[in-house]
């Protein structure tokens, strides 16, 4: 029960892009097309779930037996980091079109404050390592869902008629605006 | 301070090592000669070749795909260059640039209504075919400038596109954007061309531009043993491959949309650098 209530607050109550405004950078960057998002969802949920675990695991049994939690920062940095980097290459590898149309976002996931909060919050919380994997999972599929919907109303947005000024990215952040305050109607969901 | 340290390089060399296993594991075969074939080409990334971008177009050509006479930016030393990297001959090519094929601007053009929209042809088409009154014309609200990357199509003052043939690579994104389908990509050394493309009656067409063609078969009966100007729905055609040779055809024209430019013979800015040859 607690890791369902675990799992719906991060997709929906506190979820990290529209709750948190974690994330935002691939948000606004990766959201021009549907297929490109769900690359890039993708890449984050694999990168959120495996960093999550990995930087738990230091923290808990690296970190902490040897008194240096004050190396968490930079210690969960090059985790994420060694992690965008395997992803890099194995997307390099496995779909060539998928990673040229990521671009420069893919390296980018790296410094995803999304990705280092995920992993930070699960110390905080004091989260055991189930707990740490599902909440990362679901950290992961909620940035998906705040992405892929996004980048579904941006993609019928670009052929509806937009006043002059507000094309393109002005009416990209209206709109993230207004799914921001469509996503506060889950407060009060889960205390 | 030595076992953070120790720690942290620790966890570095884990991250490098298993990195480096990964990086052989997905290791990606490329071609050396791809990037030899990307350096030598002109890096406009233009999409002439129908790739996308010149780093595709090098791959295209490594794989066997494509040609280096498939590139309309490159002259003709690129395309020995590149041939020479692939170890292949170069096939002769003909260097084609693209002609706008109407000459109907606000001097000769009548309007039909005055256009207040966006100032785009492809807008201005969708309102019952544009503001003049011949509705194959050209709009000369520069979709087709827009698109160039070269810089090579200049909206004249009286108001349609022309195109600097010095400039133009034949890349063909101009043909795309007109709506009215007025460009066309003709060889660099035709001289004799039917700048329009009216396929209305010659009454009507002539009432909607003064130098509309209309049809009158003047220029197909100038050599009739060999006619080299073909006259079809009240439109002149030339056959580019089968060019007419002769330049007193053009003085069959009553109305003057059969004329002789020799495409060659302009600067960089779009002048005229010599009269056309055989000018009456």
């Amino acid at each position: 029960m607690e890791l369902l209530l675990l799992v719906i607050s991060a997709i929906f109550v506190n979820n990290f892009v529209l709750s948190r405004f974690l994330g935002i950078c691939p948000f606004l960057g990766v959201s021009k097309k549907l297929g490109t998002a769900m690359g890039m969802t993708g890449a984050v949920m694999f990168v959120m779930t495996l960093a999550s675990v990995v930087s738990w695991l230091v923290y808990n049994y690296v970190l902490e037996p040897l008194d240096l939690v004050f190396l968490q920062t930079i210690s969960f940095i090059l985790i994420i980091a060694a992690m965008v980097q395997l992803v890099e290459l194995a997307l390099q590898k496995l779909s060539p079109p998928l990673y040229r149309s990521l671009g420069i976002f893919l390296p980018l996931i790296t410094t995803n404050c999304a990705v280092l909060g995920c992993a930070v919050m699960n110390i905080q919380n004091d989260h055991s390592l189930i707990e740490t994997t599902v909440f990362g999972i679901a950290a992961g599929v909620g940035f998906g869902v705040a992405l892929l919907l996004f980048a579904g109303i941006r993609e019928v947005l670009d052929l509806a008629e937009t006043p002059k000024v507000f094309k393109g990215t002005a009416i990209a952040l209206v709109t993230a605006g207004v799914l921001s305050m469509a996503f506060m109607g889950f407060a009060g969901l889960v205390k | 301070m030595l076992v953070p340290t120790a720690v942290l390089a620790g966890m570095g060399l884990v991250a490098g090592l298993g990195l480096a296993a990964a990086a052989k594991a997905f290791a990606v075969e490329t071609d050396p000669r791809q990037d030899e074939v990307n350096d030598a080409l002109p890096g406009a990334n233009c999409g002439g070749c129908g790739f996308a971008g010149c780093a595709d177009f090098a791959a295209a050509v490594v794989a066997g795909k494509a040609e280096a006479a498939d590139c309309p930016v490159c002259d003709d030393a690129t395309r020995q260059a590149v041939a020479a990297i692939m170890g292949q001959e170069v096939t002769e090519t003909k260097r084609r640039v693209a002609l706008v094929m109407c000459q109907g601007d606000q001097s000769v053009a009548k309007p039909s209504f005055r256009y207040n929209g966006q100032a785009s042809c492809a807008s201005a088409d969708l309102l019952g075919g544009g503001s003049k009154l011949c509705l194959h014309g050209c709009l000369g609200l520069a979709d087709c400038q827009a698109v160039c990357s070269f810089g090579a199509i200049e909206i004249t003052e009286q108001g349609i596109a022309k195109v600097i043939p010095a400039r133009c690579t034949g890349c063909g994104k101009c043909l795309a954007a007109c709506p009215k389908h007025l460009i066309g990509l003709v060889p660099e050394d035709a001289t004799i061309h039917v700048l329009c493309v009216n396929t209305d009656k010659g009454g009507t067409a002539r009432k909607a531009c003064g130098v509309s063609c209309i049809g009158c078969k003047k220029c197909e009966k100038t050599f009739a043993d060999d006619p080299r100007i073909k006259v079809s729905n009240f439109l002149a055609h030339v056959d580019y491959d089968h060019a007419p040779t002769d330049a007193s055809i053009v003085e069959a024209c009553p109305t003057g949309a059969l004329i002789l430019r020799d495409l060659r013979a302009f600067d960089v800015d779009g002048h005229e650098t010599q009269a056309p040859k055989g000018q009456a």
